[in-house]
């Protein structure tokens, strides 16, 4: 009697599948927030992993009866390495001693205040996404990638017409019919030979009236129409060019990061700007195949700074939006040029403004930046009345409309309008 | 013995990489010498699964078919993180009291792990599962798997036609009461898909109407209710809590009470798990151990093989003092392992002392006594039975004595002449389920009043209970329909009033169920 071994190791791969996303989505408001926490951790371009996520271990616990701390417990413990007989011993700090009822059950995680797991990189941009009210259809196009180029993989026996490749096929109809009518040309060969052996040894008119001569002859035909009836080109013999899809980002791009640093923006005004920024990121890495990020953050004077620093540092005093602008361009010109660069702006701000900076502002935009970029989007993170810098910037929407765009954002959940923007575009 | 030692013995493959050839020898070979040893099994079937197969199959209770539910996705993610953190080894036995019984190996798994796997699930458990008598009596092992087909499809069939919401509600409220809502004395029937389809429809509607029961119970006529006492429902306490709200939540759908129904079977499929940990790990541990040595004995395993699976075995059966950062309790795998060779030892080389304490077991034939004590125990009562002496001075078992009404803890048996009995005593205490676990009962339902229902707290030892009552009796309210409230007796004798969850849903029902 043999043991059955059964190989399941192919069979249904993610059985806790549904389990696992019944969980996210009963804990969705833990989940997120965490996920919050983490992005505010993250870098922009650092949205390709999943994410190891701790929620409050109470909001998840399964109840049951069980007895609490409290009343008479007697318990056995091993090791005994000191204790007599009523001996009298301090209670343990944690009241680790105590209730024996838990002994069992605490496998999975007694005393652990956070439930910590992994999120996968799809289950974490879903919540991101989430976060900021992208419709689903935009949530497809983002995680997939809508370029694609067309490569030759090899050939494939079916196919349309104008694919046939002609070598190809000819060379398996040879292989074929030297496969299938070798034994017969074998076979003609040996019945020519005797038919020749017989004519030199026969006379001619013996050799005409020959019987084995005549059935020679009648071999020889037949074996012939054998061999000529074997199609010159089979469909078997059809072989097509194949061809396969592949993702095919287009060259290269360069993401400018403009972002107001003085005393008004606050830490949840650049959190949304952060998560704008990641956002497009996001959108820009599906379609380049190589993306660089620029940040420039400004307050009365720009400078290009490191992300950390871009996030983090906070300074006081006046706006001068400008000097972002023309640090942007600087920088363009130097480093971009715009024939081989896909270029992206994307400022953030609270729109308050120096006063007489933001006409400067829209010249700027307007005479050099806007002619060599793709896309600039402007968002104002306000919720208050709209500042000089919308109008000046307002007027520059309506002529520029295919290459500019802005929004105002109030909460986390609005930045997808102006996202939206960018798509119209993009799909064109 | 002497024809095993003129033919030389084959040497099973050695290496740590496995082949279903190699797996096959070994389930061979460890099956011969478990004959030899009487072992009564199952036919069992070996299963190779993936590491993550493994952690759905630990995430469902090694089940290989489950409902869905959140709280598996969360066990999941518990077990993922802990293996990915190498915290865990997955290596261990998931082994199914099902008939075939089917023991999983993962593909990561050494050969040696494996062969390791195959003594302790595919013999040790498998035939524990067989021999047990709370096992023979509590479960079928032939049908198990059957049911849970049934419950998955009807659960998923609940969720299409009542959403996944209500029923995952009606769940979390079924799980949080699966603890009490087991028998414990009368036996469970015998479980069929077949039947259970059957008959599934017919109960629907036959329980329906024993509810409707309930509501009849209002006196038809007023003078007849000023003549009738006083009747109690229930009439005696009820225990099984999931078993009275099938029968009796007076506004659960016919599939609410199907559903209860299912996590109530299978909780009380589990239930004989639950009550020999101790003896079921530590029969498994002890027969890899001794089929594995015996097979090192007749040469047919490498020093290699041995040294990796004396390491496995170490680990498993590895008991911290009570005082180390990895202590967590009595280990069940080495109480239990310690427990099975004591009694070998006590069957085949006994001391006065075993003598004095075991005259039954004593110089006995050890293989018969083995298996009288497998199938006639369980945990609390093979502790009671079987702790020897010597096991307690090797374990240096003590015990504590906490009463919250002293300041401090007192040390009240140890390993000594004077503690053995108190401490055996205590030790089989601590694994019965009816003292680790709380004691409530249905105590009465106000039949004429508002329906409320009262759940009594029997304290043991004025232990209270944890935090969690107050969402335990809102998980009862949504079962019950009603107002719920649980109580317990005080130092006083009195009673008094632990948690209350109001719910009214009388006026919905009353205009929809009442003409």
């Amino acid at each position: 009697m043999t043991v059955r071994i059964v190989d399941r190791r192919f069979d249904s791969k993610n059985k806790s599948s549904v389990n696992r996303s019944r969980f996210i989505q009963r804990f969705k408001g833990q989940i997120r927030r965490a996920v919050s926490d983490a992005i505010n951790k993250r870098g922009v371009r650092d949205l390709d992993n999943g994410e190891k996520i701790g929620i409050p271990g109470k909001d998840i616990n399964e109840p049951q009866f069980e007895h609490g701390r409290g009343g008479v417990w007697e318990t056995v413990r091993p090791g005994n390495d000191r204790f007599n007989r009523g001996d009298q011993v301090d209670r343990p700090p944690s009241g680790g001693g105590g209730g024996s009822g838990k002994g069992q059950a605490a496998q999975d995680g007694e005393g652990l205040d956070e439930f910590v797991f992994t999120l996968s990189k799809d289950e974490f941009l879903d919540i991101f996404f989430d976060e900021m009210a992208l419709p689903n259809l935009v949530k497809q196009q983002l995680a997939r990638i809508d370029q694609y180029r067309r490569i030759r993989a090899g050939f494939v026996q079916t196919g349309v017409p104008t694919n046939i490749n002609l070598g190809r096929t000819m060379r398996g109809a040879a292989g074929r019919r030297i496969a299938i009518g070798g034994p017969y040309a074998a076979q003609l060969r040996a019945l020519e030979a005797e038919l020749k052996a017989l004519r030199e040894t026969l006379p001619a008119e013996a050799f005409d009236s020959s019987e084995e001569a005549e059935r020679l002859r009648r071999e020889i035909a037949k074996v012939r129409a054998k061999i000529e009836a074997m199609p010159f080109v089979d469909t078997f013999d059809l072989r097509y060019n194949n061809r396969v899809k592949i993702p095919q980002p287009t060259t290269q791009a360069v993401m400018f990061c403009l972002l107001d640093v003085s005393g008004s923006m606050d830490e949840e005004r650049k959190s949304i700007a952060k998560r704008f920024f990641m956002l497009l990121y996001l959108f820009l890495n599906r379609n380049y195949e190589r993306i660089e990020v620029v940040f420039i953050r400004h307050h009365t004077v720009a400078s290009e700074v490191d992300e950390d620093d871009f996030f983090t540092s906070r300074e006081t005093g006046g706006t001068v939006v400008s000097s972002a602008l023309t640090l942007m361009h600087e920088i363009i010109t130097a480093r971009y040029p715009s024939n081989a660069w896909n270029i992206y702006g994307a400022q953030a701000s609270d729109g308050d403004n120096w006063h007489d900076d933001s006409p400067k502002c829209r010249a700027l935009l307007e005479g050099s930046i806007l002619p060599l970029t793709q896309y600039f989007a402007y968002i104002e993170i306000t919720d208050g009345p709209p500042q000089n810098l919308w109008e000046e910037y307002a007027r520059l929407q309506e002529e520029k409309s295919g290459r500019f765009a802005m929004q105002r954002i109030a909460n986390v959940a609005d930045i997808y309008p102006v996202f939206r923007e960018l798509f119209k575009k993009k799909q064109a | 013995m002497s024809a095993l030692m003129k033919t030389p013995v084959k040497q099973l493959p050695a290496g740590s990489e496995w082949t279903f050839e190699a797996i096959e020898e070994y389930d061979e070979a460890i099956g011969k010498v478990a004959a030899r040893y009487k072992l009564d099994c199952y036919p069992h079937q070996l299963e190779v699964i993936s590491a993550e197969q493994m952690m759905d199959a630990y995430a469902s209770i090694g089940m290989p078919v489950y409902y869905h539910h959140w709280s598996f996705g969360k066990h999941f993610l518990a077990t993922e993180n802990r293996y990915k953190r190498g915290q865990m080894g997955l290596a261990y036995e998931i082994v199914i009291n099902s008939d075939p019984c089917i023991a999983y190996l993962m593909d990561e798994n050494t050969l040696p792990m494996q062969a390791l796997v195959i003594a302790h699930a595919a013999y040790g458990h498998n035939s524990f599962f067989k021999g047990n008598h709370l096992f023979r009596q509590w479960t079928s092992a032939d049908a198990i798997v059957d049911y849970l087909v049934f419950a998955k499809n009807y659960i998923a069939q609940c969720e299409e036609r009542y959403g996944v919401e209500a029923v995952e509600r009606l769940l979390d409220a079924c799980h949080a009461l699966t603890n009490v809502g087991v028998d414990r004395y009368k036996r469970s029937p015998q479980l069929s898909l077949e039947k259970e389809t059957l008959r599934q429809k017919e109960r629907e509607e036959y329980l329906q109407a024993q509810v409707n029961d309930l509501w009849r119970t209002l006196p038809p006529k007023a003078e007849a209710e000023e003549r009738e006492v006083e009747k109690r429902f229930p009439p005696e306490p009820e225990e099984n809590l999931l078993y009275f709200m099938e029968k009796n939540a007076p506004l659960l759908d016919p599939w609410q009470r199907e559903v209860v129904r299912i996590v109530r079977k299978i909780g009380q499929y589990f239930y004989p798990q639950r009550q020999t940990q101790v003896m079921n790990e530590g029969w498994a541990t002890y027969w890899h151990y001794t089929l594995l040595n015996t097979l090192y004995d007749e040469g047919q395993l490498n020093d290699g093989f041995m040294l990796e699976f004396l390491q496995s075995h170490t680990n498993v059966v590895y008991q911290p003092p009570y005082n180390s950062p990895y202590f967590s309790g009595i280990n069940p795998y080495a109480l239990g392992f310690a427990m099975w060779r004591d009694i070998r030892r006590i069957c085949e080389e006994p001391t006065d002392e075993d003598r004095a304490w075991f005259p039954d077991i004593a110089g006995s034939n050890w293989r018969e006594t083995f298996d009288f004590a497998m199938q006639n125990f369980k945990d609390e009562s093979f502790v009671a039975q079987y702790l020897s002496p010597r096991l307690m001075r090797e374990f240096r078992l003590f015990s504590v004595l906490d009463d919250d009404s002293r300041a401090k803890l007192e040390i009240e048996v140890i390993h000594d002449d004077n503690g053995y009995r108190e401490l055996r005593h205590q030790l089989s205490e601590q694994y019965d389920l009816g003292s680790r676990e709380p004691n409530i009962q249905v105590w009465n339902v106000d039949l004429r009043g508002d329906r409320s229902l009262t759940l009594r707290h029997f304290a043991h030892q004025r232990r209270p209970l944890g935090d969690s009552a107050a969402t335990m009796l809102e998980h009862i309210a949504y079962l019950w329909g009603f107002t719920v409230r649980l109580e317990r007796e005080n130092a006083q004798g009195q009673m008094e009033l632990v948690a209350e969850h109001k719910n009214e849903k009388r006026k919905r029902a009353a205009s929809t169920n009442r003409p």
